[in-house]
């Protein structure tokens, strides 16, 4: 009978869970699918909670309590910091995975050899791997996206890097065959495995660089389901096969949209060219750009009839989002027409732009991805770059020697003018030289981004009270 | 034919390979086909059901998955509930600690991001 009840829930908490994701596909129902997952989540807990067999209440009420004394703190992070909050949750759900798998051995070891059989050690030793690599690298990972001091924030990379990150891959998949031939005989290898792959989350990550941030963690966040999966494999439970499959099957169809979005291979982002620091200023011949003032360049936004925002981590960085949205109020009100373009992999993390502006208030109609935006910038009047220099760069269109060649960009140089907004002329993040700022219809506006913004703000509204 | 053929001999090993242990149980074997088959509809599920999902939505949708493959709660659970040795019981309510936070954390910050995407309408109402 109480078969039966938990099965029912089993099915019920897993239709729930497809129609979360389900209700993600419009931020009008969005907020629907994030009730259905709390209430998959909680049928699931209570079904396995009437177990007769559990006992320990203590030790679960514990590490319940604690779960929301960390949880609810990590919840109301500034939203800028949530590419790093999702990397450390990402690390949590492999450190779950890594220490179940842990656990699940020893105690089937000390049961009896017999129990550990091929499929369940095979599903083992998937899971600590997976588990214990996405473990340290995501945590390298939210290290580096909080700039932690002694994780080094510049891609490090030496020679051969590729051959000793794969001989250890290799190393602890060789242990891990031992052990699935004779899980007692090799019981020592064990631990061996857990360390390998600890290292090997760590090495994964300490050669990249921040701009390709948006596809590790996408990519973390395909391995950490897996690891659910396997988890599930072990433990004979469907539902955690379910849930990490759809997990990973989310990460991995974002890791593929941002791997399209930097015209980069699997394989590439994978191994090596990942966030390689290109020698910059190749040709560094002394062009000049020119500049504008906030005043000149206000008049200009005044005359303007359409108007697209593309903004980039460096809005992110000068928290500018709500300067924009003021630029936004008031040009809106003297009846421009305008957009945001977003890239997707402008920021750190997928889809990083659209939640600093919803924060900021913008209405999601106006946030328009590129693939949509660039047919019509031949009639945009003006173009306003907002801490963002790879994704317009033009020469990633024509100049095949450039790094950047053949990724899609948005076509901010098509625009009738350009206003790009940069602390210095410094090259970005890829150390590539930008062709936009010198394009003959770009003007500079130097400075902090929030500041330049605030300025034009400032001379706009100045303008309307005359 | 060749596709044939391996898909006979890979049949016959993994039917022998079956019924080798279901001679030889004394441990309940679980049904390994039926969890791959989960396995593998689940995966066209998601695929089918995130291509859809709105890419204004990235960011909130990879804190939902988050958040719903903390179900890794439950093996915790049965980890630190049952009357085991105190070191899985100690392993486990990491775990356990772990995946509830993810939870906590991934559903409350879900929602909260979502409540910030308004429309034009809704603004003015």
């Amino acid at each position: 009978m109480i078969y039966a009840i938990v099965q029912t829930a089993i099915i019920l908490s897993t239709a729930l869970f497809i129609f979360s994701l389900h209700w993600m596909k419009d931020p009008k129902t969005a907020r629907r699918g994030v009730f259905a997952g709390i209430a998959a989540m909680t049928v699931a807990i209570i079904s396995t909670m009437v177990d007769p067999k559990i006992i320990n209440w203590d030790y679960i009420s514990l590490a319940i309590v604690l779960g929301f004394v960390v949880g609810i703190p990590l919840s109301k992070v500034p939203l800028t910091a949530v590419p790093q909050r999702t990397a450390l949750s990402h690390a949590f759900g492999g450190l779950a995975a890594g220490l179940v798998g842990t656990a699940k051995y020893y105690l089937w070891l000390s049961e009896g050899v017999e129990q550990l059989t091929t499929f369940r050690m095979v599903a083992i030793i998937v899971e600590i791997i997976l588990g214990y690599l996405t473990f340290t690298g995501s945590l390298m990972a939210a290290g580096k996206l909080q700039e932690v001091k002694w994780i080094p924030q510049r891609p490090v990379t030496y020679k051969g890097q590729n051959f000793i990150n794969l001989s250890l891959l290799g190393i602890a998949i060789v242990g891990g065959l031992l052990l699935v031939i004779s899980p007692a005989e090799y019981s020592y290898l064990f631990p061996g495995i857990i360390v390998l792959a600890l290292l090997f989350g760590i090495l994964l990550i300490i050669p990249i660089g921040g701009a390709d941030m948006p596809t590790v963690i996408s990519l973390l966040n395909a391995y950490a389901g897996l690891a659910a999966v396997a988890m599930g494999f072990v433990l004979d439970n469907k539902l955690l096969v379910t849930a990490g499959a759809l997990d990973g099957s989310s990460g991995l169809i974002l890791s593929l949209i941002m791997c399209r979005a930097m015209n980069r291979s699997f394989t590439n982002v994978l191994f090596g060219g990942f966030g390689q620091v290109q020698a910059a200023a190749e040709g560094a011949e002394n062009r000049s750009a020119k500049t504008e003032t906030a005043e000149g360049a206000a008049e200009i936004l005044q005359q303007a009839s359409k108007v697209v925002i593309i903004p980039g981590y460096g809005m992110a960085v000068a928290q500018a989002q709500y300067r924009i949205r003021e630029l936004y109020d008031l040009l809106t009100k003297a009846g421009v027409e305008v957009q945001f373009a977003i890239h997707p992999v402008a920021g750190r993390m997928p889809g990083h732009m659209n939640v600093l502006l919803a924060e900021a208030k913008i209405p999601y109609e106006q946030l328009v991805e590129m693939d949509d935006i660039n047919s019509d910038m031949p009639q945009v009047d003006v173009v306003i770059v907002v801490g963002a220099n790879d994704v317009v760069n033009p020469a990633a269109r024509h100049d095949k020697s450039s790094p950047i060649y053949g990724m899609p960009i948005i076509d901010a140089d098509k625009a009738k003018m350009c206003f790009a907004i940069k602390r210095s002329m410094n090259p970005g993040f890829a150390g590539i030289e930008n062709e936009l700022y010198f394009a003959e219809h770009t003007f500079m506006l130097f400075g902090d981004a929030k500041a330049v913004i605030g300025e034009l703000v400032k001379q706009l509204s100045g303008a309307a009270e005359k | 034919m060749v596709f044939r053929k391996i898909f006979y001999t890979t049949s016959a090993v993994l039917l022998t390979y079956g019924s080798a242990f279901a001679e030889s149980k004394e441990v309940a074997t679980p049904d390994y086909f039926g969890l791959f088959f989960v396995f593998i509809l689940a995966s066209f599920i998601g695929l089918g059901v995130i291509t859809r999902v709105s890419r204004l939505l990235h960011t909130p949708l990879m804190s939902l998955t988050n958040a719903i493959s903390a179900i890794a709660v439950v093996g915790s659970i049965i980890l630190t509930g049952h009357d085991y040795p105190t070191y899985i019981t100690i392993l486990g309510g990491i775990a356990l600690f772990a995946s509830m936070t993810n939870i906590v954390s991934g559903f409350l910050i879900t929602d909260r991001m979502l409540k910030m995407f308004k429309s034009k309408e809704t603004k003015k109402s």
